[in-house]
């Protein structure tokens, strides 16, 4: 992965930086020994390393303020980082960079039940969110797999979804204000306990931009009363294509489930072995979830196996009891762990239109033949978001580069057939390369524009969302500049 | 006026532009403060390019009557959901609404606090900028995080950062049942204590109403959507648990509650009544205190989170409300009126400066409804 070259004028003054950052923070939150920084020097993505030039956890809005103001008036680039889970390394240091974490920014600020707010720092996981709120019976709905470890700072610079967003929507639909520092070290307010923007909708801009904006400290969540109950039911079909029309025939019924998963062959085959869940061996699975009281439950369900049967399914389970649901999601939830224990992998997001299903299915399997690597499919099949685990072996030489270059022609075909290279994991270092596949030099041009806006120097997370051929003159003046 | 009919029409009519244009659908949301220039219309840029039923994804040109949007939707027995405004009663305008006017205008009825406001159904656009060259943000998928998000930022710009010329939206199943649920004669206050215990609870509410003088007096509301069995369900809970407030009256003709939450969607309350009308968007909690401050006429939306207020023509309500937590946006007055106060609450001067460097960047040389929102 090409990055840009550090700039050797602030690796000469680390030393100058580091005393100006200790002037700020307390000295145990900067942290600048070389056997520190590595702690810092890669996220989830692992295949891509790079130590940063510091590491600072500011306690506050006012310190991350003042490490901003300070970065901004000596140009050092600044790469934020939540909790450092994000599988496409948009948490990934430069040489010459701070890495700003929100780690111990991890309050709960208020919790209104009348008015469904909470308001925490951004540092707080995913899931203490919801935990903060459970005792009432409430919830935050976005629930990214790594929701017990992301930070919501990361879920808002990615937008993340979760299997639940179907119904509930994702980060954008779920947020409804922020605190934010800017590049220059400002600290701004957008929106809060209200609904929608006055006048031009930042928030939205803001949320899924990576971090290359601002640093969000601070943020307003919706939440939502739990429903009283949830019960999938497990559908197993011969062939994809049948297990894609259930699909689209369910979501055209009325009934709208809060999760519909899929998995294929090879998924269901690594996952039984795995997790002894007791999924019955077939060519296609589906996990289909609703959610009420025992009888709208009844209700919902009662539509939704008739359409299955409409389908000869080889299997329709649904489930009788707590224990019973437990087993059905064992095997899903356990897919990723399943997979890890047989290979390394390499996990794509791209999502494609519904009807597609099945052409991409058989797309993946033909590139799967020529490079000789074999893929996995699990994915949220309601909205389209697929995630094929493509297998290979790190300790063979050049298996990493031929999975990346096969993972290239799977996103480059979700593209094709009216897709995009990532529905939930965002762009970050990994998918950077691929936004041509999406976008014309004019479509990325005007999103430059709003990074010119709020970040005129260029200065936050370098190098991520956009090619480096594509940002150069800007990176370029910005520095020249400085 | 310019009627382009395609595109790249449309490109080269603003890129041919020499002075302001004022960007229109179907002319019937007069809504911004006054903007002089010709007239750019894109009511030729009509049609939908492409509607699955089972993807739930609807493209269409930014010109299509929103009614031709639901009779395809209603065909297949699915619907938009974020239950747009039509402002016609309202503002005393003609002609058709379309859904380019619906996208720049961010609409969103009752339903927006149970699905989302327009822009969380809107997942791509393709957009001219003040330049003439076509864009594209977003996409016909659901779920999608590539590059930044223009959607939404497109999504209530009220065409001052580009000219739609193509929107591709989420739909959803229209559920086979409804029903409506009211109480009589609450105060404000109690009103949203029982609007908040109602969208607290599990029955998944899809409407939070309360009309301060409704025929028989205040009438404070609440409606749930679903399968049959689910309605009846949730209406009995709701029943009980809104029963602690009043006498709960349970409506469930379709029909009937099609019409009380269209009207209550369309303020139809107000129409054909005098004054300036504002629309006030607030922490529910906030809503009593708002409504006692504004001196004038009021009714809730959104469980209180949205307050209407009528108000003798030429009021400035923002002055009578002081500071307050959320925005108030003056949707109904004379051109006099909107030409001498800002018709959208004025933001802090960071988030100011934000919106006109954007501005910039989007209409660098300010001709597509310049001033509209400043």
């Amino acid at each position: 992965m090409q990055m840009p070259t550090p700039d050797a004028d602030i690796l000469a003054k680390k030393t100058r930086i580091i005393s100006l950052l200790q002037e700020v923070l307390p000295h145990d939150a900067v942290i600048h020994e070389p056997e520190e920084t590595r702690a810092y020097e890669c996220d989830a993505l692992t295949a891509y390393k790079c130590p940063p030039l510091v590491a600072v956890l500011p306690s506050s809005t006012e310190e991350v303020a003042a490490v901003l103001k300070i970065c901004h008036a000596e140009g050092v680039p600044v790469v934020p980082r939540g909790s450092g889970t994000s599988l496409a390394g948009g948490a990934l240091p430069t040489a010459d960079s701070v890495i700003l974490g929100v780690a111990k920014l991890n309050r709960v600020l208020e919790t209104d039940y009348d008015n469904r707010f909470i308001r925490v720092q951004t540092g707080r996981t995913n899931l203490s969110v919801t935990g903060a709120v459970e005792a009432e019976d409430f919830f935050y709905a976005p629930d990214p797999s790594s929701q017990l470890a992301c930070a919501i700072a990361g879920n808002i610079a990615m937008n993340s979804g979760g299997a639940h967003c179907l119904k509930y929507g994702v980060t954008t639909n779920n947020l409804m204000g922020v605190t934010m520092v800017t590049m220059e070290g400002e600290i701004i307010e957008i929106g809060g306990a209200h609904l929608d923007a006055s006048g031009l909708d930042l928030l939205g801009v803001i949320c899924g931009s990576e971090g290359q904006l601002g640093v969000v400290t601070e943020a307003t969540l919706r939440i939502l009363r739990k429903p009283e109950g949830a019960r999938p039911v497990l559908m197993g079909f011969d062939s994809n294509e049948v297990a894609g029309a259930c699909v689209s025939d369910i979501i055209k019924a009325g009934v709208l489930p809060v999760a519909i998963e899929f998995m294929d062959r090879p998924c269901i085959e690594a996952c039984e072995n795995f997790a002894k869940a007791g999924y019955p061996m077939c060519e296609a699975l589906l996990i289909v979830e609703v959610e009420g009281s025992a009888a709208e439950i009844d209700a919902q369900l009662g539509v939704i196996k008739q359409i299955a049967m409409k389908h000869n399914p080889v299997e329709l389970r649904e489930s009788a009891s707590a224990a019973e649901s437990a087993a059905i999601w064992k095997g899903r939830k356990s897919a990723f762990g399943a997979m890890g224990q047989i290979n390394d992998y390499m996990c794509l997001d791209g999502t494609i239109p519904v009807s597609e299903l099945p052409r991409v299915l058989r797309g993946i399997a033909d590139l799967s033949t020529k490079y000789g690597l074999d893929v996995a499919n699990v994915f949220h099949a309601g909205d389209g978001n697929m995630h094929p685990l493509i297998l290979f072996d790190a300790n063979k030489p050049g298996d990493l580069e031929l999975c990346e270059e096969m993972g290239a022609e799977v996103l480059k075909l979700c593209v094709e057939v009216g897709g995009c290279l990532t529905g939930e994991h965002g762009v970050g270092i990994e998918k950077r390369d691929l936004m041509t596949a999406q976008f014309t030099d004019a479509d990325m041009e005007m999103q430059l524009r709003v990074k010119d806006v709020f970040d005129p120097d260029w200065l936050l997370n370098p190098a991520k969302v956009f090619p480096l051929h594509v940002t150069a003159p800007r990176r370029e003046r910005a520095q020249a500049a400085a | 006026m310019l009627q382009p009919a395609s595109e790249s029409e449309l490109a080269q009519a603003v890129r041919d532009a020499s002075g302001p244009v004022r960007v229109r659908g179907g002319g019937t949301r007069d809504i911004g403060n006054p903007v002089a220039g010709e007239a750019l219309s894109v009511s030729k840029l009509s049609g939908i390019s492409l509607y699955e039923p089972g993807a739930l994804t609807m493209v269409v040109e930014a010109g299509t009557p929103v009614a031709e949007i639901e009779a395809a939707l209603v065909a297949e027995g699915q619907r938009l959901p974020f239950e747009p405004m039509d402002h016609r009663a309202l503002l005393g305008t003609q002609g058709e609404p379309t859904i380019g006017g619906v996208v720049a205008a961010n609409a969103s009825g009752p339903r927006r606090i149970q699905a989302g406001a327009c822009r969380d159904s809107l997942i791509g656009v393709r957009f001219v900028t003040g330049e003439g060259e076509i864009v594209k943000n977003g996409g016909r998928v659901m779920k999608n995080v590539t590059g930044y998000d223009l959607v939404k930022l497109m999504a209530g710009s009220f065409g001052t950062l580009g000219v739609l010329s193509e929107v591709s939206l989420k739909v959803l199943p229209a559920p086979d049942s409804a029903a409506s649920l009211s109480v009589l004669g609450l105060d404000t206050e109690r009103a949203v204590t029982a609007l908040s215990a109602a969208l607290g609870s599990p029955f998944e509410v899809s409407g939070a109403a309360h009309m301060t003088e409704d025929k028989d007096g205040p009438r404070t509301l609440v409606r749930i959507e679903g399968l049959p069995e689910q309605v009846s369900y949730r209406t009995e809970k709701l029943k009980t648990l809104l029963g602690q407030f009043g006498e709960v009256v349970a409506d469930s003709d379709p029909a009937s509650v099609a019409a009380t939450w269209a009207a209550i969607r369309d303020v139809q309350h107000f129409a054909g009544k005098d004054g300036d009308v504002w629309r006030v968007s607030v922490k529910p909690s906030d809503a009593p205190e708002i409504a006692a401050q504004s001196g004038g006429s009021v009714f809730f939306d959104w469980g209180g989170g949205l307050v209407w207020v009528l108000v003798p023509p030429g009021t400035d309500l923002r002055a009578r409300l002081g500071s307050f937590a959320g925005h108030a946006t003056l949707i109904r007055a004379s051109e006099e009126t909107r030409a001498a106060q800002p018709v959208f609450h004025p933001e802090p001067a960071p988030l100011a400066a934000l919106s006109a460097g954007l501005r910039k960047k989007f209409d660098p040389r300010g001709i597509l409804n310049p001033g509209l929102m400043a």
